[in-house]
This record gives structure tokens, C-alpha cells and sequence, in this order.
């Protein structure tokens, strides 16, 4: 009891050290960070509620008219006010499918980089802390995967994946396996970066001294090394976020992600370059400027967070 | 050298290896030669005597193994599509692939180094700063997405017309504005034949014009990486205490620069960077389908479409040789350059 | 006048915060093949007065005030053109640790050649001549074949060797040796220190010795400089400081040296250690670990909390020490009361 007080009183409260902190202060001074958050925030905001947002539901047949395929957004002349961002070849409201687009790269992004940072994340620590074969194995893999490019290697496992299931399985299932996919694609990024920060973790005094004290290798491994390289796993993070929506779009647009019917950002841009050489290149564009913005203001929050947080990453 | 030479080659053999297992499992899994041969018609008894007679019933090991020795003659059967030898098919359609990657990397040869050196040197120049900003535009912006805006700007062109028409300089600033279109964008045009089954678009200015749209598309995913990869490896050279020798030397900046620094920068630009020219091979398949480049890219997304699954494989395979050879060049080329790294095979 | 003569010389370190003072008020003076040492923990601003000498601190560091005179010209604001002239050529420099100073990927000859076109109009063959007569008189084995050898072939001591034939290519006038033996092996330290100072005398070169080693200092210079927290302490003859240490630092360093320790017993040590230069204590940087804070009554003296101690001169020596200058105004007193 007396222990707690103690600590209470010496130790400030985690909303008092984040305020005081250097990422704090450095945020508070970084112009471009404060407004890539603030667009990364409403865009995330848009894509959870988009539901509400959206002023129609493109899953719903019955809501779309055929007839209004091809209009234009409201700046251009012949545009329906009805439609603010106009509509796509299948008359679909384009700002309703946007929304609902976004919220499927993100969902897609997301999950995948959980996913690749699970698989990543153990095999980095089993190829740092066990060493010899295992580790010559687990990055002779990811040597060999990353010689081939994750964007490859999601590819070839996107088309195996969808010739095994046939394409109506896959349009069904095909969130969660586009996780799965890109997750499997781009481990090793995940699995070198905490490999090479285990290394030098490992090497300083206190592992030894948590070995020295007869603790359990996993257990060194997970309370005592993880949260050590949790700094460059962070950055990496958003690094990952952005490719991982980059790649479901390249998959999309090649017809290996997300159907039409049930469209992602990449998907929408797909479906619209049908229509770019008949002049309606908004029905590509638009989706493809809200995934460039996406995608930007996260690469520019993962420099900042770099630049600030500075780890140890992996080169090359 | 030659003790370096064979631990390549072994390092290459094993990748290949790898690749061919892979390659094979999925031929095992997912081909039914039998199917491709003779339709449904034939009766289950004809069937099973065929497999029989096609060694598919033998293990997984044997199988493998007749696999590897007939791809080690370049033998990987016949194409459903094209019903020709799939090796025949790739080599119709590596030329095009070839070709755009060799324009690509030059582009991002000629502009990367320039560039980034720059921009390491004056870290703190406007130009410097807009180089980087646009870097990591350039690395948010997908193939294909980028592919798509050229088209748009400079194959179909844009007429904006924000200024009053009717006045000599609103029609000149909207002129200004405005582009064109005409670039050609779709296929390779009338590529010229040089030798065999080699068409190139290398060899008029005509075929020339056709690589620029798709090139630049395709080197707008990789010069925003190199640039600042040369430009964080060069700052950090910079750094060094060989570099601050040099100035207490009396050496000009510009040998600093040049000799001293671009030289240790460019070590491990060469690794790094050796190994995305080959995944370039992967961008590809994106560029080609925006611009219906008749390349490997686009064959093989045709193939996945069609489940043309022996020339899925070919294409693994040779696209995996590829990407091989240039890693062990890649290599060769780094110990050429540095002389820290002897080709003896023992680490110095 | 001095060969090289440096007077207040001030360096700051713009940084986010606000300057930091990594150098103040340095003055001394070198006359041709004359060796002054500078001593001081690390961190107390030795390198930092290296290489401004020569303008070559990096950014965000900078020249604030104060004046280097070197044979009558100024170099504290001179451009990079003029300075490069003086570089390497007049004044040349040794660093510290022979494994980072030499350039990976040049050959030995390159980096020596180079230096030796950057300062001469001469061709490459005869560059190649002189450098060839200096690894021979650094006493380096088969010196031809060295010139096309890579860094990474040579040991250590071989590149510290190599290192000061460079320094030595263009008969400066003053070398200044940043640490030259701390990075290499024991046994060979005292090798090349000597062959550094066997050659500086032969060629009548003037030394600035850089080391955090009080007994190499006090053997080899005729007068040094003792350096704590960005400022000189104490300077004069080396003799005289050693003999007769005045500042309460340099006494501590000198009963810190082994020898000075009674067999048997601990090494004696200066408590505390060295502050950060971006969060000094007021008045005396030394004021947190110095014994002699206490005045006679036992009270701390406000002088030393409170003021930054100014220069008195006491012999041939200059201390900036509160309690020394008590001492001589006491004593200067004593002596008049006694006339008196």
C-alpha cells in the first residue's frame, strides 16, 4: 500500500508524461504532421461512419438507377446536384461507393498489418533470439521473398489463392483474405526489423541478467526484448498501413481483390479506367486522389514519427 | 574470385530451388493435364490408364524430380491458351517487358544520383526541400494510378479553362494549362524486328515515344525510393570522420562530393538498389495492364485469368532466373567496386 | 610575433534550445617547433578547440568571437577558399582513431597524391615520389607496395603511420594531433608518439598535442593548456603546472595519475564528474566537485557559487580560480602590510 502512494506521488501519470514528452513537443511544432493528422483522422472518421455519412448505400441494388450512370461531379456542367461527386458507369452515387470504398482499404490496411506484424513479429524474435538454423532459415525466406518484391509475392499468392477457392468464393471471402494474402506478402520487413533489434538488445546487460536469473527464454523474449523494439515495430507500423492499402488497391486493379460489387478504393479506380478514354475521368480519378491523400498524410506521419522516435531500422 | 563465384552460384542454385518447388507444388495441385488433353468425353477408365502412362501417379518426389530435369531444359509443356510451348510464348513477350524495365532504370539512373547527391549537400535548399516533398508524393501515388493520370494528361489531354478565352493572354494561360494528349498509350506500336523473336522499340524515335508514358510510370514507384536512399546514405557519409580528414586536408569540396563521399555512398545504394531494379519485374505487370504493354506482365495476368497454369509456371520460373541473375550481379558489381570485399570468397 | 596566435576564441552550438558555449575565452599562442599539449576529460572541449583552429566544426557549431592569427593573417573569418590554402598544407591535422580517418575505398597512394595536388601543381608521378619519401620516413615495411594497398590491409598502427606521413606531406609549420595514440594498441603508443615527435623536431614543426593523458602531456610539451567544461583553467609552462598545480582541477588531475597513488592503495580520484555544457552550474563550472569551496571559516565562498572566475596571473601561469586569487590579494596585502 505504502509502495503505491510512493510510486503515486514520484511517478507522473501517463497523460502528464505524454504531455511533457518529446513527441508532444515536436508535434506541437511540426506544421505538416498536425494537418496530416487532422486528414488522416476525418478520412478515418468518414470511412467508420460512412454508413451514416453516405447519402446512398451502393450494396443496394434497388438504390441505384442505371439511367443516372456517368454523371458528373457537381463542378461540371450537366452534373446532378443529387450526386455530388457524380456517379460511376452503373449509376452509383461516386461520393456514397467512395466512402464505403475507403472503409474497405482501411479495414484491409489495418488487418493486414496486424496480420504481417504477428507473423513478423515471431519469427523476428525466434530468428534474433534462437539463432543458428532457425535463424538462417526464417531470413534466408525473407531474403528470398523480398528479392521476388511483396508486391510480387502477393501477386502470385493472390492468383493461387483465387484459382483454389474460384472466383465466387473469393469475392465472398475477399477481406479476409486479402488480409491474409498481403499479410503473408510482407512479413519480412516486420521479421528483419525486430530481428536486427533483438540482436542489439540482446547483446546488452540486462538480457543477461534475466537469463543469469534463471528466467525462460519466451519469457525474456516477450517482457523483456519486445518491448524494447517496440519503437521501430511503431514506426515501421505506418510504413506498413500505407503499403498494405497500396497493395490491395494494385491487387484490386488487377482484378485479384476486392469485387466490384463490394468495391475498395483500388477496385473503384479499376472499374472507372474503362471509362477514362470516354472522357469520364472522374469515375477513376476521384476515388484515386482520396487514396493519394490516404496514403500520403500516413507516409508523412510515419517520417515524422521516424524522425522523431529515430529507432534502429533495418536498411535496405 | 572463383571460390566468391561459386558460393554465388550455389546461394543462386538453392534460390532456384526454392522457386521450382513452389513452382511444381502448384502445377501438382492446380494442373490436370489430363483434362487439357483430352476433354471431358473420355471415359474414367481411359483416364486413369493415361495418368498412369504420364508417371502422375508416381510420388510427389519422383514427379518433382522429371519436373526439374525437363525445366532445366527449359521444358515446362505446353501453354492452354496459346497451345504452343509455354517457353516459346515468354520469349515473344520478354523482349516488351525487357525493354520498358531497361528504359525505366535508365531513367531512374539519370535522375536518382543527380538528385539525391544535390539534395544531401544542400539538405536545407528550397530545391532540396521540394525534391524531398516530392519524393514522398511520389511514393504514395500507385503504378497505376500515376499510369492513369498520364494517360489522362498527356494521351488524352486536358482543356481547363479557368481564364476568359476571348483575351490574347487568358487564351495563352489556359493554353498553358491545358495539355495536349496525343502521347501514344496503348500496346508498343510497330516495334522493328532486330533478331529472332526480339521486336524492339529501341530503334526509331517513333517506337521511342511509346516506352515514355509507360517508363515513367514505372519509375515513378522507384526514384522517389532511390533519392532518398541516396540522399540519407549520403548525408550520413558526410558525417563520417574519413570525410572531415579529407576537408582538414585541403581538398576541394566538389572531390569531396564526387570522389570521396559519392563513392561510399554508392555501396550500398548498388545493394540496395541492384535488387529493386529487379522488382521492377513485379511493377510491371501493373504498368503493362494500364498500357496493355504486350509484355510478360500482361501475358501473365492473362494466364492467372484463364488458369493457363503451365504458363503460370513458366513465368515463375523465369521471372524467379531472373530476378536470380540480377542479384548475383548485383553482388559481383559490389565486390568489383569495393575494395574491402575480396572476391576470395574469405571476408578480409 | 607567434606563429599562431589565438585570442578569446568563443564556439557555439546552435542549437534548438539556444547557443550552447562549447569553448570560451581560449588564448595561447605557438611559435615554430614548440609543443603545447591541451589536457581535459573528454567532453571538456579539446576537439572542439582543434578543429576550430582550422574552421572545421561541423554544423550547427560556430565561430561566435575571439581571433586565430596565423603567420599575420586571420583565419577565424576567412572563406573556404583561403582555408582550404592553409588546410593540410600549413597547418595539418592527425585524429584520433586511424580506422575512420582514412577513406575506405581510395588506395593509400590516392589519398596521400590527392592531398599533395590539392596544395602543388605537380604531376602525379612525382606526387607519388614525395609520398613514397614520406612512408619511408614514418618507417612504414615496403612502402611501394603500401601506396596501392586499401586501408582495410594495413593495422592500425600502419594507418596512424600512413595518417602522419600525410600530415607531414606538405612540411607544414603545425601539426595538431587530436588524441593520436588513444584508439591504437598500448604496445605501440609510445612507438608512434615518438616517431610524431622525432619528426615534428627534425622538420622544426610546431605541435598542438591534444590528449586526456596528463603524463604524456608532461613529458613531451613545453607548455599546455588545462581545459574543464569549455574553458582553459590553467595555463603556463608545463613544468611549472606540473611541479606546482594551482587550480584545485589540476591538482586533482595530477594526484589522480597512478604514480602519484601509494602502492597498495586506491588510485585517488576527483569526485563527481564533468557537467553537461548545455546545463552548467553558476558561478565556477568546478564548483560542485572542488575540495576547496570552504573558506577558512568553513563557509562556502559566495565568489564561487556565484561568478564565473576571471584569469590571475600567478608566475608564468594564468588560473582562473576564486581561491587562488584570494591567495595572491592575501598575499599581495602581506607583502605591503610588511613594507609598511
Amino acid at each position: 500500500m505504502r509502495e503505491n502512494v510512493m510510486s503515486d506521488t514520484i511517478v507522473p501519470g501517463r497523460w502528464a508524461r505524454f504531455r511533457d514528452s518529446y513527441l508532444l513537443y515536436s508535434f506541437k511544432r511540426d506544421l505538416i504532421a498536425q494537418i496530416s493528422l487532422v486528414i488522416f483522422a476525418l478520412l478515418i472518421f468518414a470511412a467508420v461512419f460512412a454508413p451514416w455519412l453516405a447519402p446512398a448505400n451502393p450494396y443496394d441494388l434497388a438504390q441505384i438507377d442505371i439511367l443516372a450512370s456517368e454523371l458528373p461531379p457537381f463542378w461540371i456542367d450537366g452534373a446532378d446536384p443529387a450526386y455530388l461527386m457524380g456517379t460511376d458507369a452503373q449509376g452509383r452515387d461516386l461520393l456514397s461507393t467512395i466512402l464505403y470504398g475507403a472503409r474497405v482499404s482501411l479495414i484491409i490496411g489495418f488487418g493486414a498489418v496486424l496480420m504481417q506484424a504477428v507473423i513478423g513479429v515471431s519469427f523476428g524474435l525466434m530468428a534474433g533470439y534462437l539463432g543458428g538454423r532457425v535463424d538462417a532459415f526464417l531470413m534466408r525466406l525473407a531474403d528470398i521473398q523480398l528479392s521476388f518484391s511483396t508486391l510480387m509475392v502477393a501477386i502470385i499468392v493472390g492468383a493461387l489463392v483465387k484459382a483454389i477457392f474460384g472466383g465466387a468464393t473469393f469475392s465472398e471471402y475477399a477481406v479476409p483474405l486479402l488480409v491474409l494474402i498481403i499479410g503473408l506478402a510482407e512479413w519480412p520487413q516486420y521479421a528483419r526489423t525486430v530481428r536486427a533489434s533483438v540482436l542489439a538488445e540482446r547483446s546488452k546487460e540486462y538480457v543477461d541478467a534475466a537469463r543469469v536469473m534463471g528466467l525462460k527464454s519466451r519469457r525474456i523474449m516477450f517482457r523483456h526484448i519486445l518491448p524494447n523494439t517496440l519503437s521501430p515495430i511503431f514506426v515501421i507500423s505506418t510504413v506498413q498501413v500505407a503499403n498494405a492499402i497500396i497493395s490491395e488497391a494494385a491487387l484490386s486493379f488487377l482484378g485479384l481483390g476486392m469485387p466490384e460489387t463490394h468495391p475498395s478504393l483500388g477496385s473503384l479506380i479499376k472499374s472507372g479506367f474503362d471509362y477514362i478514354q470516354s472522357g469520364s475521368w472522374w469515375i477513376t480519378l476521384i476515388p484515386g486522389a482520396v487514396l493519394v491523400i490516404l496514403v500520403l498524410v500516413i507516409n508523412l506521419l510515419g517520417d515524422w514519427l521516424r524522425d522523431v522516435l529515430n529507432p534502429r531500422l533495418y536498411k535496405g | 574470385m572463383i571460390a566468391f563465384l561459386i558460393k554465388r552460384l550455389f546461394h543462386a542454385f538453392l534460390v532456384m530451388f526454392v522457386i521450382s518447388v513452389i513452382s511444381f507444388a502448384i502445377q501438382d495441385n492446380l494442373g490436370d493435364p489430363i483434362q487439357q488433353m483430352v476433354g471431358q468425353s473420355v471415359p474414367e477408365s481411359e483416364r486413369a490408364e493415361l495418368r498412369e502412362e504420364l508417371g502422375l501417379n508416381d510420388p510427389f518426389f519422383v514427379q518433382y524430380l522429371r519436373f526439374a530435369k525437363n525445366a532445366a531444359q527449359f521444358d515446362f509443356g505446353y501453354s492452354y491458351i496459346f497451345n504452343e510451348p509455354t517457353t516459346q510464348v515468354i520469349m515473344r513477350h520478354l523482349p516488351a517487358t525487357l525493354e520498358l524495365v531497361a528504359a525505366t532504370t535508365l531513367l531512374i539512373v539519370l535522375l536518382s544520383v543527380p538528385i539525391g547527391v544535390y539534395s544531401a549537400i544542400k539538405p536545407r535548399a528550397w530545391l532540396s526541400r521540394a525534391f524531398m516533398g516530392i519524393s514522398i508524393v511520389g511514393i504514395s501515388i500507385p503504378v497505376f494510378l500515376t499510369a492513369i493520370v498520364l494517360i489522362q494528361l498527356f494521351a488524352i489531354g486536358v482543356e481547363v479553362t479557368p481564364f476568359p478565352v476571348d483575351t490574347v493572354w487568358g487564351a495563352w494561360l489556359n493554353d498553358l494549362l491545358s495539355t495536349d494528349g496525343g502521347m501514344p498509350a496503348y500496346g508498343r506500336g510497330n516495334p522493328v524486328n532486330v533478331f529472332g523473336t526480339w521486336d524492339t522499340n529501341f530503334s526509331s524515335l517513333e517506337g521511342l515515344t511509346y516506352l515514355v508514358l509507360p517508363a515513367i510510370s514505372l519509375a515513378s514507384i522507384m526514384l522517389p525510393l532511390f533519392i532518398r536512399l541516396i540522399r540519407a546514405e549520403m548525408l550520413e557519409v558526410l558525417q563520417s570522420e574519413y570525410v572531415k580528414f579529407a576537408r582538414a586536408k585541403g581538398i576541394s569540396l566538389r572531390r569531396i562530393y564526387f570522389v570521396h563521399a559519392l563513392k561510399n555512398t554508392m555501396l550500398p545504394v548498388i545493394t540496395v538498389g541492384g535488387v529493386q531494379i529487379g522488382t521492377l519485374v513485379a511493377y510491371t505487370i501493373l504498368t503493362e495492364t494500364v498500357f496493355q504493354w504486350p509484355g510478360m506482365g500482361l501475358m501473365f495476368l492473362d494466364a492467372i485469368e484463364r488458369s493457363d497454369i503451365p504458363l503460370i509456371v513458366t513465368y515463375l520460373m523465369i521471372v524467379g532466373l531472373i530476378f536470380v541473375i540480377t542479384n548475383t550481379l548485383v553482388d559481383l558489381i559490389y565486390g568489383l567496386v569495393n575494395p574491402t570485399v575480396k572476391l576470395t570468397g574469405k571476408p578480409a | 610575433m607567434a606563429l599562431l596566435e589565438v585570442n578569446n576564441l568563443d564556439v557555439r552550438f546552435a542549437l534548438r534550445g539556444g547557443d550552447v558555449r562549447a569553448l570560451r575565452d581560449v588564448c595561447f599562442t605557438l611559435d615554430r617547433g614548440e609543443r603545447l599539449g591541451i589536457v581535459g576529460e573528454s567532453g571538456a572541449g579539446k576537439s572542439v578547440a582543434a578543429f576550430s583552429l582550422l574552421n572545421l566544426i561541423a554544423k550547427p557549431g560556430y565561430i561566435a568571437g575571439g581571433s586565430i592569427i596565423f603567420d599575420g593573417k586571420e583565419l577565424s573569418g576567412m572563406k573556404d577558399r583561403g582555408l582550404r590554402r592553409v588546410r593540410g598544407n600549413r597547418i595539418s591535422m592527425i585524429f584520433q582513431d586511424p580506422m575512420m580517418t582514412l577513406n575506405p575505398v581510395l588506395s593509400i597512394g590516392e589519398q596521400m597524391v590527392e592531398c599533395l595536388k590539392a596544395h602543388r601543381r605537380i604531376s602525379t608521378r612525382e606526387a607519388r615520389a614525395i609520398a613514397l619519401h614520406k612512408l619511408n620516413q614514418v618507417q612504414i615495411p615496403s612502402p611501394e607496395t603500401r601506396l596501392d594497398q586499401y586501408p582495410h590491409e594495413l593495422s592500425g598502427g600502419m594507418r596512424q603511420r600512413v595518417i602522419i606521413a600525410i600530415a607531414l606531406l606538405l612540411d607544414p609549420d603545425i601539426i595538431i594531433a587530436d588524441e593520436p595514440t588513444t584508439a591504437l594498441d598500448v604496445t605501440i603508443q609510445a612507438e608512434i608518439m615518438d616517431l610524431l615527435l622525432e619528426l615534428c623536431d627534425k622538420h622544426n614543426v610546431g605541435l598542438v598535442l591534444i590528449t586526456h593523458d596528463l603524463g604524456v602531456v608532461s613529458q613531451v610539451t613545453q607548455r599546455m593548456l588545462v581545459m574543464y567544461a569549455g574553458r582553459v583553467i590553467e595555463q603556463g609552462p608545463t613544468r611549472e603546472i606540473i611541479n606546482d598545480p594551482q587550480h584545485p582541477y589540476t591538482q586533482g588531475l595530477i594526484n589522480a595519475l597512478p604514480q602519484m597513488a601509494t602502492p597498495g592503495s586506491r588510485l585517488n580520484q576527483i569526485p563527481g564528474s564533468m557537467p553537461s555544457l548545455s546545463n552548467l552550474p553558476s558561478g565556477c563550472a568546478f564548483h560542485p566537485r572542488c575540495g576547496f569551496v570552504k573558506d577558512a571559516n568553513g563557509t562556502p565562498r559566495k565568489a564561487c557559487l556565484d561568478k564565473v572566475p576571471g584569469f590571475v596571473e600567478s608566475g608564468n601561469c594564468r588560473v582562473a580560480c576564486h581561491m587562488v586569487a584570494e591567495m595572491i590579494n592575501q598575499q599581495e596585502r602581506d607583502s605591503r602590510e610588511e613594507i609598511l
